[in-house]
């Protein structure tokens, strides 16, 4: 049930209200009345957020536009945020998070994310080339600080690449008449692969933002000593980036040398890369301990050893009593070897008791 | 995200025997007979061989694993949304119980075998599967071992750690596993004989109908407590203690809904229809009772299944432990409408060996079991509902008897001695408790 509070006319109307919803609890009970209203309405005001997929517009060969209606309790966004989504993909839910391309002329109550789809991607080519419309998914409200400040600044540089030119998109869309003078360097394999490309080179015909596309198959990889030519005022300019690691990396660099880091502002998709590796240090958070375990070691013989109190059962891998949340890191199976990877903010529940360290990880006990 | 399977070369540090196939030390061949003479239906079993039905059911299980996908996730959540409206329906009709249509309650009727369908399959197919983790992999938060709570007395917690962990690790060892008969029951001849058992059969018919409640009973572990309270430590004390909170608060919250709110909210259609609806759901639940207890003894007490000694456990491997659940655990043919009713615990033997394979996936698994086993040269113990039942029915009243001995005493002295050494053993209890009892007096009157 909602726990929001809203103004109420009278404390009697409060009390007859958490009546009826205790009165709600004790029919539902043991499960809550949630899961009922979640069968006839999931996108109601006060469910779990979620959000039904209402169309899916190829934008390029591999990327697609994925318009999302959210549940009533959607939140908002400024543009250049992105959101979390959870989609199943072969029955299992995948999280992962999506820039906001969406523009003010879009239909009243829904959103866009705009996808690539990368070789041998889970979640990024199941909703290019797999889903269909109507299509229930998890979501998140909109975070992130990839964003144009409340004072707009006179002279804007967004310098992007591949799939980074979603974020830029977001602002675009809002912003473009807004703002004075806008540059856009942007790196893609040919033109056809540039996601947006029309509407970007249709803002440029009309004079609206200068537009450097580059095709890196033909002219290779943007070398940003280069913008001293093609953006001879950059260092003049608020800068925002986003794209491959390297690019960002280049980038953070670039701005630095120059003493402009605090004009410069980075959106990274893959804010951690988990190389699973052999073994690894285990950190438990909650009892602060850290321990060094081998690859053949169960994380829960390596956390008793060390002291930490784990919940435990059978000790085979079959009663699931042990399970703990894997917070980051990847860890094995040692009975199959399969391999399990969590990013931050994925949280996923483990079986310490057959799984071992597969490189750095911490679980939340 | 889970990447393509590599299999780690395994080092001798694994410390849980069971994790592995293969041992460090050779395996000991298995013995002909079991210390109470009876024939080990494995013996004829190589320590090679039974590694390679190790193999076998690994390999089987990966297979399995490897290909859960979108159908099974539908069918859980199809399972899962038609037991919820199933429940909601029939509590909707039974808010008009009191009804009379031509001298009898429809709605009655309807409601109450609508529920207790809607109970059954939420107690069996959901409930115990989901609790297994059947589902985990799924990753939904909503149908996870770790969330789910079921309508049942027992809370969740005390059930998974009863069940999923004794029971599901030391199944049938005599002394280990107490879901062999409950500690109120005799269901192997193995098991020693006491007068306690000559009652059995009213036992067994009173632990079917309160099912649910001994069932709390035994995960909240009570009987233990009683025989052991004055030697528990005060920690275990305090443990047992915040542990039967538990199961109260869960009863209060269930009789709650079932006994009060709901039959309050029938009111509607009457001033005495909340007697009916409290009829209703008791006899809903007492049809779940019955029935989840009726599969259940199916399980693991019908003739031919084997029960094991806690010695022979003793650094077991994993094909080892595979082979005891077969040998342990005892099928149910039937329709698939049945299988799903039992919430596929009918297909026992599969689900023994991989308590966390999505039930749905029994099925398909069972012949290919079924052949290993025969391969072997091992019981595959199956037959129908009927049956099975009847064979533990059987039992119990057989086994309420202590075991016929060639050229031993007479069963009906065996009886009378049993008889008389517990009217004595009594007499004397009494008699040390009131020498006890004026001790303290003297003593106490001596300081004074
Ligand atoms: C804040 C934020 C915003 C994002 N916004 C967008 C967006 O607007 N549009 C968009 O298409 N993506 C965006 N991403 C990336 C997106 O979240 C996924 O990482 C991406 O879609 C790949 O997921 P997948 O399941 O297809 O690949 P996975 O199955 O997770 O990975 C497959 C392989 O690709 C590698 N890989 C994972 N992520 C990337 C990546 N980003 N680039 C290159 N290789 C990768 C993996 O290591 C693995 O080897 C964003 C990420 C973040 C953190
Ligand atoms: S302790 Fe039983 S599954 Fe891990």
């Amino acid at each position: 049930m909602s726990t929001q509070t809203r103004p109420t006319a009278s404390p009697w109307l409060a009390r007859f209200r958490t009546g009826i919803a205790g009165v709600a609890e004790s029919l539902a009970t043991p499960l809550v009345p949630a899961d009922y209203l979640d069968l006839v309405s999931p996108l109601r005001a006060g469910a779990d957020l979620r959000g039904r997929i209402v169309a899916i517009t190829p934008e390029t060969p591999d990327a697609a536009t994925v318009t999302i209606r959210p549940g009533r309790g959607w939140l908002g966004h400024r543009p250049g945020q992105y959101i979390r989504i959870g989609v199943d993909v072969d029955g299992v839910r995948n999280w992962r998070a999506y820039s906001l391309t969406h523009g003010p002329d879009q239909p009243a109550g829904t959103i866009s994310i705009t996808v690539k789809a990368i070789e041998n991607g889970v979640v990024s080519n199941h909703l290019v080339r797999r889903t269909r419309p109507g299509t229930l998914v998890m979501l998140d409200q909109a975070t992130g600080e990839f964003c144009l400040p409340e004072r707009l600044p006179g002279k804007v540089l967004f310098v992007t690449a591949g799939s980074g030119i979603t974020p830029v998109m977001g602002m675009l869309r809002h912003h473009l008449d807004d703002l004075e003078d806008v540059v856009l360097v942007h790196s893609a394999p040919t033109a056809s692969d540039v996601v947006f490309g029309r509407r970007l080179r249709a803002y440029a015909a009309s004079g609206r933002l200068t537009l450097h596309e580059r095709a890196t198959d033909e002219v290779g990889m943007l070398d940003l000593a280069e913008l001293d030519s093609l953006v001879p005022d950059w260092r003049e300019r608020e800068a925002w980036t986003c794209g491959p690691t390297g690019l960002l990396d280049a980038a953070e660099a670039h701005w630095e040398a120059e003493g402009l880091a605090d004009r410069h502002h980075v959106e990274r998709f893959r804010p951690t890369v988990i190389e699973p590796g052999e073994g690894g240090t285990v950190t438990f958070a909650a009892s602060g301990k850290v321990v060094e375990a081998d690859g053949a070691t169960p994380i829960l013989d390596a956390g008793e050893d060390a002291g930490v109190l784990l919940p435990s059962g059978c000790r085979m891998g079959i009663c699931f009593g042990c399970v703990s949340t894997l917070r980051q890191g990847a860890v094995r199976d040692l009975r199959n070897g399969e391999i399990t990877v969590a990013e931050p903010g994925d949280d996923l529940p483990v079986q310490t008791c057959v799984n071992a360290a597969a490189g750095p990880c911490e679980i939340d006990r | 995200m889970t990447l393509a399977p590599e299999r780690p070369a395994q080092s001798a540090t694994t410390l849980n025997s069971r994790l592995r196939i293969d041992s460090d030390a050779p395996r000991p061949q298995r013995p002909a007979t079991k210390s109470s003479g009876k024939p080990n239906p494995a013996a004829h079993l190589s320590p090679e061989q039974i590694e390679g039905i190790g193999r076998e059911l690994d390999a089987l299980r990966q297979e399995v694993m490897d290909s859960r996908g979108e159908r099974d996730a539908a069918y859980i959540r199809r399972v899962i949304k038609t037991q919820r409206y199933l429940e909601l329906g029939s509590r909707a009709v039974l808010l008009f119980s009191g009804v009379k249509v031509k001298g009898f309650r429809p709605a009655w009727w309807i409601g109450t075998a609508g529920l207790s369908v809607a109970k059954i399959l939420e107690n069996m197919e959901i409930g115990h599967n989901v609790m297994h983790g059947q589902w985990d992999w799924m990753r939904d938060p909503k149908i996870h071992s770790t969330a789910w709570e079921w309508d049942n007395a027992s809370p969740a917690s005390q059930w998974k750690h009863s069940h999923n962990e004794i029971h599901h690790t030391f199944t049938n060892v005599l002394g280990r596993d107490n879901d062999l008969g409950y500690g109120i029951l005799r269901v192997d001849e193995d098991q020693p004989w006491s007068l306690f058992y000559l009652f059995q059969p009213i036992w067994h018919v009173g632990n079917a109908i309160i099912f649910e409640y001994s069932i709390a009973a035994y995960d909240l572990e009570l009987g233990g407590y009683l025989a052991k309270k004055d030697r528990m430590s005060e920690e275990e004390k305090a443990k047992f203690r915040k542990d039967a909170a538990e199961v109260v608060a869960k009863i209060k919250r269930q009789a709650t809904k079932d006994y009060v709110v709901h039959p309050a909210l029938s009111v509607v259609s009457g001033p005495t229809a909340p007697l009916h609806t409290l009829t209703a759901n008791l006899v809903a639940n007492l049809v779940r009772n019955l029935w989840t207890n009726t599969v259940i003894i199916c399980g693991h007490f019908p003739p031919g299944i084997a029960t094991f000694e806690k010695t022979s456990i003793e650094g077991e491997t994993r094909g080892e432990w595979y082979l005891r659940q077969m040998l342990g655990s005892g099928n149910i043919s039937g329709s698939k409408a049945m299988h799903i009713m039992t919430g596929n615990l009918s297909h026992q033997i599969e689900h023994h060996l991989f308590p966390d394979m999505p039930s749905n996936r029994y099925a398909e698994i069972a012949p290919r079991i079924r052949d290993l086993m025969e391969r072997h040269d091992l019981p595959y113990v199956t037959g129908s509902l009927a049956k099975q039942v009847g064979s533990v029915y059987w039992k119990v009243v057989q086994l309420s008897l202590p075991n016929k001995v060639e050229g031993g005493p007479r069963r009906r002295d065996v009886i009378k001695d049993a008889v008389v050494r517990s009217y004595t053993r009594k007499k004397k209890l009494k008699r040390i408790a009131a020498a006890k009892k004026a001790k303290a007096a003297a003593a106490q009157s001596a300081t004074a």
